[in-house]
């Protein structure tokens, strides 16, 4: 019953990601064809060019004024792994994402590592412990760095000298901070964890037996949602910092209005974060208790 | 109200009064340059120095802090409005509009924030009139922000669907409109202006990222993104601290909001 159940969820998110990308592309087909811009060429400006080349050049664009059409042939490139060609940068998308990538997919999850590790290592002690002073000092922390925009919080970083991807842990620390604390004091006041206190169960010992196994498909869909907002923070981070990454890529295609490249990257992170969402959700799903 | 809550108040106000009224408290117009001081440092005529260009830093700094401080709130008006109706709707009509609401909200939201504006933002021209500049900037904020307080609606008006006090209005004749303006609405005012405050912070971070961008407000008109991008060519933090004015006032007034109005103090 259960092996079902979460073959079914599986199964669900599967389509989820699957109805995702068709409608994402869709979108960025639509966005990529209305764009103010779109099907002017300027090689209709070279007076070397016959009327009859004219011609064939405005018949080729022609194929491509039905929206349905267009988004026909993004899909069907898609599908063959052909991404299209970057306007401002003049090489494949393709071979841009492959170069690129890499270096995101590093320091995202540098910052991840390093926002999750701060985040428990100061709400822990503050659950167990109870000592409001340093309840106080983690609150005041993490408050801090929820109000810095994380373009500053790169700068900071650069002035410093301090690696770019730490920059991404301290955006995603505080909101992991909060919500973990949260959750976990929520779940200290919980009659089990009572109970067990009663018993004289030590403070570690609750923690582990008690309050993680509780907290942990919270914990897990938080990890999800904590994916995509690091993806976000990497943008003015590696720009400031001038990281070779996608973030830095999203930028320069912005700032070119560079539309074919900003879907592409925009459809890409989206799945990303889906598919990281959905294994977190399988993953707190296989730790769900079965009710008694 | 708590004592630091009132205190967060009370900054907010201060700040609030001084953006508004820039015209009157701020030494020169924010575009004015004093060619012969360009770089000064802080002194009783340019209390925060001038910048590259000449112009007043702290003349700057008030007219930046009145474009992102009165925009943002109306930004965050226009995403809870947009939320309200279509939350509201979703949730109070149930069945597929609430599940097609919920699913395209799940959807936009695993789109992560930045890369949704800046794709919005490229799609539309960059250089533009200032003026312009401000009003694609937090229009896009309050036409693109609206998704995470329309998940909040949607579980409030569905509360109220199944609620006696709907069903008792049901069961008086109170029907469509009249339900809607005298029931439903009254009843979600709390949820919509919770939506409302929280966005306000998050608004305001969002310009100010992408003003460092490049992306936001365009020059000469200040905003606190565009301010924050000066700091750019910054090298040394302690050379002239003086420059970090805009970024202590935008973290004062973020945590103000967040301190005024905790999680706590808007559900109540």
């Amino acid at each position: 019953m259960r092996k079902n159940k979460l073959l079914h969820r599986i199964l669900q998110q599967i389509g989820m990601i699957a109805l995702t990308a068709l409608l994402g592309a869709f979108l960025g087909a639509t966005l990529v064809r209305l764009a103010p811009g779109f099907g002017v060429d300027e090689r209709e400006l070279d007076t070397r060019r016959s009327e009859s080349s004219l011609q064939a050049l405005r018949e080729s664009r022609a194929s491509q004024s039905n929206i349905f059409d267009f988004y026909g042939r993004y899909l069907g490139g898609l599908l063959r792994g052909d991404l299209g060609i970057s306007q401002s940068l003049n090489r494949p998308v393709l071979e841009l994402l492959q170069q690129r990538l890499p270096v995101t997919f590093a320091s995202v999850s540098v910052g991840l590592l390093v926002g999750w590790g701060l985040a428990l290592a100061l709400a822990i002690p503050a659950v167990i412990s109870r000592v409001q002073t340093f309840d106080l000092f983690a609150t005041v922390v993490s408050g801090v760095f929820l109000c810095l925009p994380s373009a500053v919080l790169a700068m900071a970083f650069l002035w410093f000298g301090a690696p770019g991807p730490l920059a991404i842990g301290l955006v995603v620390f505080p909101k992991v901070f909060r919500y973990a604390r949260n959750l976990m004091a929520q779940t200290y006041t919980r009659p089990h964890v009572l109970a067990a206190r009663a018993r004289g169960a030590g403070g570690f010992r609750i923690l582990l037996r008690h309050v993680l196994p509780v907290t942990a498909p919270e914990l897990l869909a938080l990890a999800g949602v904590s994916v995509s907002l690091a993806f976000g923070a990497a943008i003015p981070i590696e720009v400031i910092c001038d990281s070779p990454g996608i973030g830095q890529l999203a930028w320069q295609a912005a700032l070119a209005r560079d539309l074919n490249l900003l879907v592409n990257l925009t459809l890409l992170v989206t799945l990303v974060t889906l598919v990281s969402n959905s294994a977190a959700d399988v993953a707190a799903m296989t730790l769900e208790r079965e009710p008694a | 109200m708590r004592l630091v809550q009132r205190m967060a108040l009370s900054i907010l106000v201060v700040v609030y009064l001084a953006a508004l009224l820039a015209d009157f408290i701020a030494p020169a117009h924010y575009s004015r340059q004093f060619r012969d001081t360009p770089e000064a440092s802080p002194s009783v005529q340019f209390l925060l120095g001038t910048d590259d260009l000449g112009r007043d830093r702290f003349s700057r700094l008030l007219y930046g802090s009145r474009v992102s401080l009165v925009l943002a709130p109306a930004a965050a008006l226009l995403s809870t409005l947009i939320a309200g109706l279509v939350g509201g709707v979703a949730g109070f009509v149930g069945r597929w509009p609430e599940r097609l609401a919920m699913r395209g909200s799940d959807l936009f939201l695993s789109l992560p924030w930045l890369f949704l504006l800046l794709t919005v933002r490229a799609l539309l021209p960059l250089n533009t009139e200032p003026e312009v500049s401000v009003a694609i900037t937090f229009a896009l904020l309050g036409l693109l922000g609206w998704v995470t307080s329309a998940r909040v609606v949607i579980a409030g008006a569905g509360a109220l669907r199944a609620s006696d006090l709907v069903l008792q209005a049901r069961a008086t004749g109170c029907y469509g409109l009249r339900l809607i303006t005298r029931h439903v609405l009254p009843n979600l005012k709390p949820v919509l202006l919770a939506q409302f405050w929280i966005a306000i912070p998050v608004f305001i971070l969002s310009e100010a990222n992408l003003g460092v961008l490049g992306l936001g407000v365009a020059e000469p008109l200040p905003s606190w993104g565009g301010l924050l991008r000066e700091l750019e060519h910054l090298t040394g933090v302690f050379a002239q601290p003086w420059r970090l004015a805009p970024v202590g006032l935008l973290v004062l007034v973020v945590s103000c909001f967040h301190i005024v109005f905790s999680q706590d103090e808007v559900a109540a």
